[in-house]
C-alpha cells in the first residue's frame, strides 16, 4: 500500500467519506450526492465488503455501479430495495446514511427544509425529506463540501430536520438509543461527536489546514481531539478504485476549481 | 352484470369535486398519472388537498391555483432537486403545507389503509416536525411496560387516489412492472375511490403465475380504469419510457419567466391530450424517450 502524493481534494474527501462506514458490517450504506456515492462504493470495495448499496434506483448491487454510466449494460443485481423496503430497513436500524445538510448546529441537528419561518419561508429548500425518521432510527454522518459559518451556525438551525444531542429537544419517554451521528466530513477537516456531552471535535485536518482556520469557519466553539492528526492521504489502491467508480471524472466538478489535495497553509 | 370500469379521463375528472383530498401515486418525476393531472388542470376544480411524493403533479396544480393544501414527503424532480412552482407557492405563502418526513407520509397512508386513527412511530420526534411544521401532530405513550413515548401519525384519508400502471383490464385488474411500486398500494387502500390510468387496456387479463405477481393491488380497490398511452409524460414510466428531461427543463424555466405558467399552458395545455402529445413531439417520441441511468 503506497500513499499517493498527487491527488485532488475531492479524492481526499471521497476517502475520508468512505471511512464513515468502516466497521459497520452488513448494513445499507446510502451516500447522497456524487462524492458520498463514490465513497460508499470505495468503502465496499476496500474495508467493508459487507455493505449493501443500491444501483441508485431500486436494486442492490455487489459491484458498485459507475457514476455517469450511459446505459444499464453489464449490471447485475443481488437483491431488491424499493423505497418501501428502504423504510422497513431504516426503521429496523440497519443503515448508515451520509447526507448533505445545509445547516448544522453544535448539537448535530441539521436542516435541509427551509430558511426563515416555516409558514412563509425566505427560501424553500428540499423539505424534511427522510431526515426525521433516518436520524432517530439509525446512524448518520454528514458531508459538507463548503465548511463555513453559514453551514455551521452559531445558534440552532432554522428548522431541526434531523435529531441531535440537544437534551431539551427530547421529550421525556422518547427513545434516543438508536440515534447516533458518527462523523462530519468537510472540505477542511473530519469531526466527530466525541467531546463531553457529545460536543463536536476535530479529529483530523486536511493537508495544509490549521485548527484555527476551521474554528474561524465555524459558528460555535470546537474541540480538538487529543490525537488530532492530518487526514490520511489516499493510497494508490484507493485512487485506482475511485477512477474505476468514476471513469468520467465527475468528481472533478464537485468542488469549485477542483483544488489539489495538498493545499498550502493559509 | 358484467363489470366494466373503463372511463375516459374527462369522465373521471367530471366526477371529482372542489375541496377534495386527492392522493397522486408515483414519486417525484416517476410514474405520475399526468394525463389525469392535465385533465384536472383543464377543469374548474379548486381548493384541492393534494397528497403524495410530489413532482410535476404538485407543481403544476400549484401553478394553476388548484391547491389549497399540500401533504407531501417532498416535491422534487430528482435531477432538478426542488420543483420550482412548488417553491414559488411556498415562498409566496399561498398554500397550506403539511410537510412530512417521507416515512411519516407512508405511515399516515397506511393508517388510513388499515382504517386506523393513527399509527405510532419514532419518526419526527425530537425535531421540528411537530414544534414548527405540524403542531397538530400528537404523541402517544405505549400502554405496555416500556412506556415509550411515540408520535401518533394520524391517518391520511383520501377521497380519491390517482395512479398509473402498465396494463389494466375492464374489471380493474392491473399490472405494474416498474423497478419500484412506490406507495401506490397504500394510496389505493387509503382512498374511497381509486382511478387508475394505464398504458394498455384489455378486456380481461389472463396471465401466468409469474406475471400475476406484478399485480400491485387487488381489483376491488379499483373504481375506474382510463387508457392513457404515454400518460405519464413528462414523468417516466419504466419499463417503457424515461422522463423528458428537455421538457422538464422547459417547464422549470417557465417558473422563472413573467407569465411563465400562462405561456406553458398556451403552448402545451390549450387543447386535449392528443393536442398535448402533438405539442411535445407525438406519442412515438414520448414512448421512445430513453430510460434514465442512475
Amino acid at each position: 500500500m503506497t500513499t499517493a502524493t498527487d491527488f485532488t481534494l475531492a479524492e481526499l474527501l471521497i476517502c475520508a467519506c468512505a471511512d464513515v462506514w468502516a466497521e459497520e458490517g452488513e448494513i445499507l450504506a446510502t451516500g447522497i450526492g456524487i462524492i458520498p456515492r463514490i465513497a460508499q462504493g470505495l468503502a465496499k470495495l476496500t474495508h467493508s465488503p459487507g455493505l449493501m448499496i443500491t444501483d441508485g434506483e431500486a436494486y442492490l448491487v455487489e459491484e458498485p455501479v459507475a457514476i455517469g454510466a450511459k446505459n444499464h449494460e453489464g449490471r447485475s443485481y443481488g437483491g431488491w430495495m424499493p423505497y418501501a423496503r428502504v423504510f422497513d430497513s431504516l426503521w429496523h436500524g440497519r443503515r448508515h446514511a451520509l447526507v448533505g445538510p445545509v445547516q448544522v448546529d453544535r448539537w448535530g441537528q441539521a436542516n435541509i427544509s427551509c430558511i426563515g419561518e416555516f409558514s412563509k419561508p425566505k427560501r424553500q429548500m428540499l423539505g424534511l425529506r427522510g431526515f426525521p425518521g433516518n436520524s432517530i432510527n439509525h446512524a448518520n454522518s454528514f458531508f459538507v463540501p463548503n465548511h463555513g459559518p453559514r453551514v455551521f451556525v452559531e445558534k440552532e438551525v432554522d428548522l431541526v430536520c434531523s435529531v441531535g444531542y440537544r437534551k431539551e429537544r427530547w421529550p421525556a419517554g422518547v427513545n434516543s438509543d438508536y440515534m447516533s451521528i458518527h462523523h462530519i466530513v468537510t472540505d477542511l477537516c473530519v469531526m466527530d461527536f466525541g467531546g463531553p456531552d457529545h460536543a463536536i471535535r476535530v479529529i483530523s485536518l486536511h493537508p495544509g489546514v490549521t485548527f484555527e482556520q476551521v474554528q474561524a469557519a465555524t459558528g460555535f466553539p470546537l474541540l480538538q481531539a487529543p490525537d488530532i492528526r492530518e487526514t490520511a492521504h489516499p493510497t494508490a489502491e484507493q485512487l485506482a478504485i475511485i477512477r474505476k467508480l468514476d471513469p468520467r471524472d465527475v468528481r472533478s466538478k464537485q468542488l469549485k476549481d477542483n483544488p489539489p489535495g495538498m493545499r498550502r497553509a493559509a | 352484470m358484467k363489470i366494466d370500469k373503463q372511463k375516459s379521463a374527462a369522465e373521471v375528472v367530471a366526477s371529482l369535486k372542489s375541496g377534495m383530498t386527492i392522493g397522486i401515486g408515483g414519486w417525484g418525476p416517476r410514474r405520475k398519472p399526468m394525463a389525469l393531472v392535465r385533465e384536472i388542470l383543464r377543469s374548474d376544480l379548486k381548493d384541492l388537498t393534494i397528497v403524495g411524493y410530489g413532482g410535476t403533479d404538485m407543481g403544476m396544480l400549484c401553478a394553476a391555483g388548484k391547491v389549497r393544501k399540500l401533504i407531501y414527503g417532498f416535491v422534487s424532480l430528482d435531477f432538478i432537486p426542488l420543483e420550482p412552482f412548488f417553491r414559488k407557492a411556498r415562498e409566496a405563502g399561498t398554500i397550506e403545507a403539511m410537510e412530512l418526513d417521507e416515512g411519516l407520509l407512508h405511515w399516515g397512508l397506511r393508517a388510513a389503509a388499515m382504517r386506523l386513527p393513527f399509527l405510532p412511530t419514532r419518526s419526527g420526534l425530537a425535531t421540528d416536525q411537530i414544534a414548527k411544521v405540524n403542531p397538530d401532530l400528537r404523541m402517544v405513550t405505549s400502554p405496555y411496560d416500556d412506556g415509550e413515548v411515540l408520535l401518533a401519525m394520524p391517518a391520511i384519508k383520501l377521497d380519491v387516489a390517482l395512479l398509473h400502471v402498465h396494463k389494466a383490464d375492464r374489471l380493474g385488474n392491473t399490472r405494474l412492472y416498474s423497478p419500484d411500486p412506490f406507495f401506490d398500494e397504500q394510496m389505493a387502500r387509503a382512498a374511497d375511490r381509486c382511478i387508475v390510468s394505464c398504458e394498455e387496456l384489455v378486456d380481461r387479463i389472463d396471465s401466468d403465475e409469474a406475471d400475476a405477481r406484478f399485480n400491485p393491488y387487488e381489483r376491488s380497490l379499483v373504481t375506474a380504469v382510463v387508457l392513457t398511452r404515454g400518460g405519464a409524460h413528462p414523468t417516466s414510466h419504466v419499463p417503457g419510457y424515461g422522463w423528458d428531461a428537455a421538457h422538464l427543463k422547459r417547464y422549470c424555466a417557465a417558473a422563472e419567466e413573467d407569465n411563465g405558467w400562462a405561456n406553458y399552458c398556451a403552448e402545451f395545455l390549450g387543447g386535449d391530450e392528443a393536442a398535448y402529445q402533438k405539442a411535445v413531439g407525438g406519442l412515438d417520441a414520448i414512448t421512445s424517450l430513453p430510460r434514465q441511468v442512475f
